[in-house]
């Protein structure tokens, strides 16, 4: 039996303390006026330092083009006719420039909230999905790390709930992270509204709930099935999970791939990608694998788990190396069919990346694509662990980008930055993730001594 | 080589033949070649043999691929004849570079996957129309030979290797124009 030390609880709890005064800095230095959004863009040094970097050698124009980007950026307007409309009826239609400008930086605190938030979550989910296809293809090599997977996924019910009311919050807007919310910008949006059937705040609010509670159903009833299978006599309780996990892959396929079209693509209503689930999919993927390897490797170290050896740390790292393969063909399947065609509805969402992020898009495909492809192609490296520890940092951060990259564009514009309250966001659930994830590893044993394959897993050598 | 005479040892399963070897070995038997009908997992551990160096030219290999497919890019698609595909008149091979990765991947994995074939083939010496030295066809269907080199120690070995759980045990001599 693993015991929670207090080491690590209080690690997590004074990171969530940190975090939680990042977001609160964050909510609180987000400005309530056009004039103090302008004021704050005139003063920022930071948003003069993206702009070197992104703009290079337009920076004589970098005026210009501030007031001509945050349209196309936030609003995905290539129809500006409809907006200029738009943003004529409101209150302060004079200064457009202002106005977005200051929902950009309101935005700013809830999307670093927002990004951190999914994350985890998707860690969770991600993880859950992997348990499932091991229990579903009766993997022989796995059933030692049952144990750990379970703890992780532990982790998936709270934090979809939290991503669940932050977007309940968005539906009441508080903030206007989804444009599609707001019944202002639907009424002067002739494509929006073509899409009223499926994107409307209870229909969105009602798939949300009908995805989490499928999710965390599965979840409870196999950890049920896999904790009583250690007292059983005979493998029934090992057969339903069987059963229910390959039921749960179906469902999951679905209701994941729409998870991503409604938390996270629809943040730019106007684009669209065929195979934006799948991309998400292989990002949980790869990020609960690493995390799977980093917290074995974590509990080995503390001399648990003394029937994991070396072979299950090596193939841990080949799901890490090939999921980030993996992840790679789909992304660049995305860009390439999306930068060939040219098509001015599609190519906006990666202009605005290369333009305004280029230093988080380019980043990306290194640390989840070059740095793993090199380091862990060599056989012999898998079974090191601090190399897996390292490069699992690597893959956790540059997935953390990458959904980075998903949600801010559309939502703050040019307007972003790592800055306190971003990585408060990361903090404050990373502690979260470590208190629930470790409480649920140190309440059944780390070896589910049941499991008819644990034999085979025990003796696993490569 | 001191003799020209070998054991043949025939086994009839894969596991039988590992824990087979292992004992011989712990005889200090040497154990010239192993035939096997199909790859068995942990013989070349269990007969103790250097670990393969193919990985290494696999990448090797891969990296030449990957040149290749630049230099061959680069020189068809801007240099010789550049053309206006798809409203990117660039010519410029980094600008239009999205569009040449699926040859890049495609060449790496072609000279990878030939180049190591052809290596493998050169290290097993082999080559079309080569005789077989295959010394029992029973072992391209589901039978697995030991072939032991014999030092005026028949009478033990033959009974180490019944013991040890082969089927048919058999002295052969070598012709010595043979291979090698």
């Amino acid at each position: 039996m693993y015991t929670f030390s207090n080491k690590l609880r209080n690690f997590s709890i004074i990171l969530m303390l940190i975090g939680f005064l990042g977001l609160t800095y964050g909510f609180l230095t987000a400005p309530n006026t056009i004039e103090q959004a302008n004021a704050m863009v005139a003063a920022d040094p930071h948003h003069g330092d993206v702009h070197g970097h992104s703009s290079g050698a337009n920076d004589d124009q970098t005026e210009e083009y501030k007031k001509d980007t945050p349209h196309a950026d936030s609003m995905k307007s290539y129809h500006n006719g409809g907006h200029e409309e738009a943003h004529n009826n409101h209150a302060h239609g004079d200064d457009h420039h202002g106005e977005h400008l200051l929902h950009q930086l309101q935005n700013k605190p809830w999307a670093a909230l927002y990004v951190a938030a999914f994350f985890f979550m998707m860690i969770a989910l991600g993880t859950l999905a992997f348990y499932a296809i091991n229990r579903a293809a009766q993997a022989g090599w796995s059933p030692a790390l049952f144990r750990v997977m379970e703890g992780i996924t532990a982790y998936l019910l709270p934090g979809a709930l939290i991503v669940f009311v932050i977007l309940a919050l968005s539906g009441m807007h508080f903030n206007h992270l989804f444009i599609w919310m707001d019944p202002d910008v639907v009424a002067h949006d002739k494509l929006i509204q073509g899409k009223v059937g499926f994107l409307n705040v209870p229909g969105f609010l009602i798939r949300s709930l009908i995805y989490i509670s499928g999710w965390a159903t599965y979840r409870y009833f196999s950890r049920k099935f896999s904790l009583a299978q250690d007292k059983a006599s005979d493998i029934s309780n090992h057969k339903k999970n069987f059963r229910i996990s390959a039921g749960f892959l179906v469902f999951f396929i679905v209701t994941e791939s729409m998870m991503s079209w409604d938390w996270i693509m629809s943040i730019d209503p106007h684009w669209f990608s065929t195979l934006f689930g799948w991309y998400v999919f292989a990002s949980m993927f790869v990020s609960g694998i690493t995390t799977i390897a980093l917290i074995t490797i974590y509990l080995k170290s503390k001399g648990y788990l003394e029937k994991v050896n070396d072979s299950h740390i090596h193939d841990l790292g080949k799901f890490m190396f090939g999921v980030s393969v993996f992840w790679t063909y789909l992304w660049f399947s995305q860009f390439m069919l999306i930068w060939y065609s040219n098509i001015p509805e599609e190519v906006t969402y990666f202009i605005t990346r290369i333009e305004d992020y280029s230093i988080p898009f380019f980043g990306m495909l290194v640390m989840n694509f070059i740095f793993p492809l090199l380091i862990l192609m060599n056989s012999d490296y898998k079974r090191v662990n601090y190399i897996i520890v390292m490069t699992g940092i690597v893959i956790i951060l540059g997935h953390y980008i990458d959904v980075f990259n998903m949600i801010m564009p559309s939502a703050v514009g040019d307007q972003w930055f790592i800055g306190i309250a971003e990585i408060g966001g990361f903090l404050f659930f990373m502690g979260l993730f470590i208190l629930i994830v470790f409480k649920e590893i140190s309440k059944a044993p780390l070896h589910a001594l049941g499991d008819p394959l644990m034999g085979e897993s025990e003796r696993f050598h490569y | 080589m001191s003799s020209n005479k070998v054991i043949h040892a025939l086994y009839n399963d894969d596991d039988v033949l590992l824990s087979a070897i292992k004992s011989i070995r712990e005889q200090k038997y040497h154990i010239e070649e192993v035939y096997t009908p199909f790859p068995v997992h942990g013989l070349d551990k269990a007969l103790g043999l250097e670990e393969t160096r193919i990985s290494i030219m696999a990448f090797i290999y891969g990296c030449i691929g990957f040149t290749v497919s630049i230099l061959m890019m680069n020189y068809i698609m801007i240099e010789d004849w550049p053309q206006n595909i798809g409203g990117k008149p660039s010519f410029s091979y980094i600008e239009n570079m999205p569009a040449f990765v699926p040859i890049m991947f495609e060449l790496t994995v072609f000279f990878a996957a030939h180049l190591m074939v052809i290596t493998f083939y050169l290290r097993s010496k082999l080559w079309p129309f080569k005789e077989a030295e295959n010394p029992n066809p029973l072992t391209t269907d589901d039978k697995f030979l030991v072939e032991i080199e014999l030092h005026n120690n028949e009478k033990e070995l033959k009974a180490l290797l019944k013991k040890t759980g082969a089927i048919d045990v058999n002295l052969i001599e070598k012709k010595q124009d043979n291979h090698e």
